[in-house]
C-alpha cells in the first residue's frame, strides 16, 4: 500500500472516530428539549456528556488538519467548495462550545434557555452539515481543471445530498439517545428510551434508502450497507431489551459501517467532478510529497494510540451513570 | 471592494479576536496549575479557592480560545485555497501535528479537570491541569513554527511540475530560528498578559472589597507582578533578537516599521516621525542616534536597508510590483507594541516596590493604572501581531506566493461579505457575554470551600 493511500485511510479513521464520538454528544444536543424537560433533566444531559464532548471535538480539528497536510488540495477544494455549509457549520461549532462553557455560569432561567438553543441548533446544524457534504464529496462536484469548485449553493442541495443530511441527523439523535440510555438515570432514561424508538423508526429508513442510493449509483458497497441497516435494528433490538451498552455499541459500529461505505465508495477519488471525470481531484493526483506523508505517519503511529489511551482513560473515569437531582 | 479585500479583513478580524483569548489561556493555564501544586503542597484552603476562583475565569476564557481556533483552521481551506494547496505540504504539516500533539492533550485533559475534582485521586487531578497547560504551551509553538515559515520559508523547495511547495526537512521548519524567537516572544508575552490579568483582577477585589481575602489577594499581586517583570525581560530580550532577524529576513518590515526610507549607516530609531508616503520621505523624523544600527546589527554603525533601495532590489530580483507594506501602519504599530509593553514592564517593576514588605497604596488611582495595564498588554500584542502581519505583505509566503495570488477564486464577493458579517456580529456579541461573565465573577470573588478535614476528602467538581 503506498503512502497516499495509508493516509486516505488515516483520515477516513479520523472521521470515523469523529462521527462516531461527536455523533452522540451532537444527538444529545439536539435532544435537550424533549428529553431534557426541567432544569435538571438538561443538566444531566449536558452533564452526561460534559467532560468528553471537547476532545470529542478534536476528532474533527484533527481530521481537517490531516486533510490539510496530507491531500491540500482536497483540503482547500472542499472547505472553498462547500462555503456557506462550511461556514454554518463552523458558527454553530462556535455557539456550540461556547454555550456548553456559559449556560451554568449565570443562575437565570432566560440565560440558559439562549445557551439550550445555541446548544440545540449548535448539534443540529454540524449533524445535518457534515451529512450534506459527504453526500455532495460522493456524488461530485462541478469541479474543473484548474481544481476550483464551481457548484451553487442550490447545487449542494440536490435531492441526494439532502437525504444524507437527514441520515446523519437521525443516526445521530438515535446514537445520543441510547447513548442518554447507558450514561443517565432517572427520567432522562426514561424520556431516552422512548426517544430512542421514536428517532429509529426515522433513521432506520432514511440511513437505509440514502445507502441503497449509495450503492445503486455505485454498484459497489453493499455488505456494509447492509451491515449498517442490520447494525441499527441490532441497537433497537438491544435498547427494547435493556441492554443499554450493547445498543449503544451497535450504533457506534453501524456509523462506522457507513462511514467504510462514504470512504470506500469515495475512493480512490476524494472529489469526483461533474465536468469531467478526468478533473476530480484523487488520492494520486492530490496528496502531499512522500517526505510529509512520510512524517506524519511516523508521528501518528506514535501519538495516535496514545491519544485513543487517553481518550479511553478519561470515558473510563466518567464511567458512572449521570445523576441530578432536582433543585 | 472585491472578495480579496474583505477575505484580508476577515482574516484580520478573526486572527486579532483569537489572539487577545490565546494568550491569556496558555498564561493562565500555567498561572491555575502552579496555584493548584501550591494547595497540593501546602493543603491550605486559600489556595485551593485562589485555584478555583482563577480557574473559573480561566475556563470562560478558555473556551472562546478554542471556538475562535477552530474558525482559524478552517478559514485557510475556505478564503485562501490558492494558498493553501501551495502550501499544505508544508504548512499543513505542524498544524497536523499541533491536533495531534498538542491540542487532544489539552482539550481531553481539561475535560478530566473540569469534573475530575471528585472522581480523581487528588495528584492525578493535579497531573490533569498541568497536562492541559502543557498542551496549550506546545500548541502555541506549532502555530508559531507555520506562522514563521511563512515569514522566514526554509526546508522546502518548490516543485516545478506541480507549481507546489515540498517540504524537504521537518527539522529546518521546527527549528527555524524565527520559530524559536517568536516563540519565546509570544509566549514571554503571553505570561504578561497573564501576569497583569491576576494583577488586575487581584488590584479590583484589594480596591473594592478591602476586607474580604485580603491576603490571599496581596499574595495574588505581588505573584502577578513579579511574574509580569520576568517574563517581561523575556519579551524585551527575544524581542532585540526578533529585530536582528528581521533585518536578515525581512528587512523591508524592518525598514517600514522604522519610516527608513534610504539605506543609511549608522542610522539612528525613530522616536516621533510625520511621513510623505508617496514623496518616500519623511517631513518631520526625531531620532535617537545609532540606536536602530545596534538593535538590527548589533554594531552602532552598522547599515540598515531603505524601503527605496529595497523597492528597487525586490523589483529586480521579483519582477515589477509594489513590494512596500503599509508603512504609517507599521511604523505606529511597533510604537504602540514597544511603548505599550514597556509601560507594563515598567507597572510590575512600579507595583513591586510599591507593594513591598506588606505595603497597599491608600490612592484610588494606583489601583486603577493596575488595571488599565491589562488592557495595555492585550494591546501591545495585538500591534504585535499587525507588526507581525501586515509586515509581511504584499506575500502571504515571503518571496513565494503573492497574498494577491492566494486567495480562493471559485469563491465570490457574496460569500466571503455574508461570511465576514457573521463572523463581525457573532464576535462582537460573544466579547459582551464574555466581559459580563469575567466581570460577574470577579465581582462575586473567591466561593468559600469548606476546609479539607481528611487528605483524601474531594472537592465538588465544576459544572456546566
Amino acid at each position: 500500500m503506498d503512502l497516499p493511500t495509508i493516509w486516505f485511510l488515516a483520515i477516513a479513521l479520523l472521521w470515523t472516530g469523529y462521527l462516531v464520538l461527536e455523533g452522540f454528544d451532537f444527538g444529545v444536543g439536539m435532544l435537550l428539549p424533549s428529553v431534557g424537560r426541567d432544569e435538571s433533566g438538561r443538566r444531566t444531559m449536558i452533564n452526561a456528556i460534559g467532560p468528553v464532548w471537547d476532545g470529542n471535538e478534536v476528532w474533527l480539528i484533527t481530521a481537517i488538519g490531516a486533510m490539510f497536510a496530507a491531500f491540500p488540495a482536497w483540503y482547500a477544494a472542499t472547505l472553498s467548495g462547500f462555503y456557506v455549509p462550511v461556514l454554518l457549520i463552523v458558527v454553530a461549532l462556535v455557539f456550540r462550545g461556547v454555550a456548553f462553557e456559559y449556560r451554568g455560569k449565570i443562575d437565570s432561567a432566560v440565560w440558559r434557555r439562549r445557551w439550550d438553543a445555541a446548544i440545540v441548533g449548535g448539534s443540529l446544524v454540524p449533524a445535518f452539515g457534515w451529512g450534506l457534504v459527504f453526500a455532495n464529496l460522493l456524488r461530485g462536484v462541478e469541479i474543473g481543471a484548474d481544481g476550483v469548485v464551481r457548484s451553487s449553493l442550490l447545487d449542494l442541495l440536490s435531492p441526494y445530498a439532502l437525504l444524507g443530511a437527514l441520515a446523519t441527523t437521525a443516526l445521530f439523535v438515535l446514537h445520543g439517545a441510547l447513548f442518554l440510555g447507558l450514561k443517565t438515570d432517572g427520567p432522562v432514561r426514561h424520556r431516552a428510551r422512548a426517544a430512542a424508538r421514536r428517532a429509529a423508526l426515522v433513521a432506520v429508513p432514511v440511513v437505509g434508502g440514502f445507502l441503497a442510493w449509495t450503492a445503486h449509483d455505485r454498484g459497489t458497497g453493499v455488505p456494509a450497507a447492509v451491515a449498517a441497516v442490520a447494525l441499527l435494528l441490532t441497537a433497537v433490538g438491544c435498547a427494547a431489551q435493556r441492554r443499554e451498552g450493547w445498543a449503544f455499541a451497535a450504533t457506534a459500529a453501524s456509523i462506522v459501517a457507513v462511514s467504510v461505505m462514504v470512504f470506500g465508495g469515495l475512493y480512490p477519488a476524494l472529489l469526483p467532478s461533474l465536468i469531467d471525470p478526468a478533473f476530480g481531484l484523487t488520492v494520486a493526483n492530490a496528496s502531499s510529497a512522500p517526505y510529509t506523508l512520510g512524517i506524519l505517519s511516523v508521528v501518528g503511529a506514535v501519538f495516535l494510540p496514545l491519544v485513543i489511551g487517553y481518550q479511553a482513560w478519561s470515558y473510563w473515569v466518567f464511567r458512572r451513570r449521570v445523576h441530578v437531582d432536582a433543585a | 471592494m472585491d472578495a480579496l479585500d474583505l477575505a484580508r479583513w476577515q482574516f484580520g478580524i478573526t486572527t486579532i479576536y483569537h489572539f487577545l483569548f490565546v494568550p491569556l489561556t496558555i498564561g493562565l493555564s500555567v498561572v491555575v496549575a502552579a496555584l493548584q501544586t501550591a494547595w497540593h503542597r501546602t493543603g491550605k484552603t486559600e489556595y485551593l479557592r485562589a485555584t478555583r476562583f482563577f480557574g473559573k475565569l480561566f475556563l470562560i476564557n478558555f473556551a472562546m480560545g478554542v471556538v475562535t481556533g477552530i474558525v482559524q483552521e478552517f478559514q485557510f481551506g475556505m478564503n485562501w485555497s490558492t494558498y493553501s494547496t501551495f502550501v499544505g505540504d508544508v504548512f499543513g504539516a505542524p498544524l497536523a501535528l499541533e491536533a495531534l500533539l498538542a491540542f487532544f492533550l489539552e482539550s481531553t485533559f481539561i475535560g478530566l479537570w473540569i469534573f475530575g475534582w471528585d472522581k480523581l485521586p487528588k495528584r492525578v487531578h493535579l497531573a490533569t491541569i498541568w497536562a492541559a497547560a502543557i498542551g496549550s504551551n506546545l500548541s502555541a509553538y506549532f502555530i508559531l513554527a507555520a506562522n514563521a515559515w511563512m515569514r522566514h520559508p526554509v526546508g522546502f523547495e518548490v516543485n516545478e511540475a506541480t507549481g507546489r511547495a515540498q517540504l524537504t526537512d521537518i527539522g529546518a521548519v521546527l527549528t527555524n530560528p524565527q520559530a524559536w524567537s517568536t516563540y519565546t516572544h509570544v509566549l514571554g508575552a503571553s505570561f504578561v498578559v497573564a501576569g497583569l490579568f491576576v494583577v488586575a483582577v487581584s488590584a479590583y477585589r484589594l480596591w473594592r472589597h478591602r476586607d474580604a481575602d485580603h491576603e490571599m489577594f496581596r499574595k495574588a499581586l505581588r505573584a502577578g507582578l513579579l511574574t509580569t517583570v520576568v517574563a517581561g525581560i523575556v519579551v524585551a530580550a527575544s524581542g532585540d533578537h526578533q529585530a536582528k532577524l528581521m533585518a536578515q529576513d525581512e528587512p523591508m518590515k524592518l525598514a517600514a516599521a522604522e519610516a527608513l526610507w534610504r539605506t543609511e549607516a549608522p542610522t539612528g530609531f525613530s522616536l516621533f516621525a510625520v511621513g510623505d508616503v508617496e514623496g518616500s520621505r519623511n517631513v518631520v523624523n526625531v531620532q535617537v542616534p545609532y540606536v536602530l544600527s545596534f538593535l538590527a546589527t548589533g554594531e552602532f554603525t552598522g547599515e540598515v536597508e531603505g524601503i527605496v533601495e529595497l523597492q528597487e532590489r525586490f523589483e529586480a530580483q521579483f519582477g515589477p510590483g509594489d513590494y512596500v507594506p503599509n508603512v504609517p501602519v507599521l511604523y505606529w504599530a511597533f510604537r504602540l507594541m514597544m511603548g505599550l509593553g514597556g509601560a507594563a514592564i515598567g507597572v510590575g517593576v512600579l507595583g513591586l516596590w510599591i507593594t513591598r514588605r506588606g505595603r497597599l497604596p491608600e490612592r484610588g488611582w494606583t489601583y486603577g493604572v493596575a488595571m488599565l495595564a491589562l488592557p495595555a498588554a492585550l494591546a501591545a500584542n495585538i500591534a504585535g501581531w499587525v507588526l507581525t502581519e501586515i509586515g509581511r505583505q504584499p506575500w502571504t509566503v515571503t518571496g513565494e506566493l503573492l497574498t494577491a495570488a492566494s486567495v480562493s477564486p471559485g469563491v465570490s464577493l457574496g460569500e466571503v461579505a455574508f461570511s465576514l458579517t457573521t463572523f463581525t456580529l457573532l464576535y462582537g456579541a460573544l466579547a459582551v457575554v464574555e466581559v459580563r461573565l469575567l466581570w460577574r465573577y470577579v465581582q462575586a470573588g473567591p466561593a468559600h470551600v469548606t476546609p479539607t478535614v481528611e487528605p483524601g476528602a474531594r472537592v465538588p467538581a465544576f459544572t456546566y
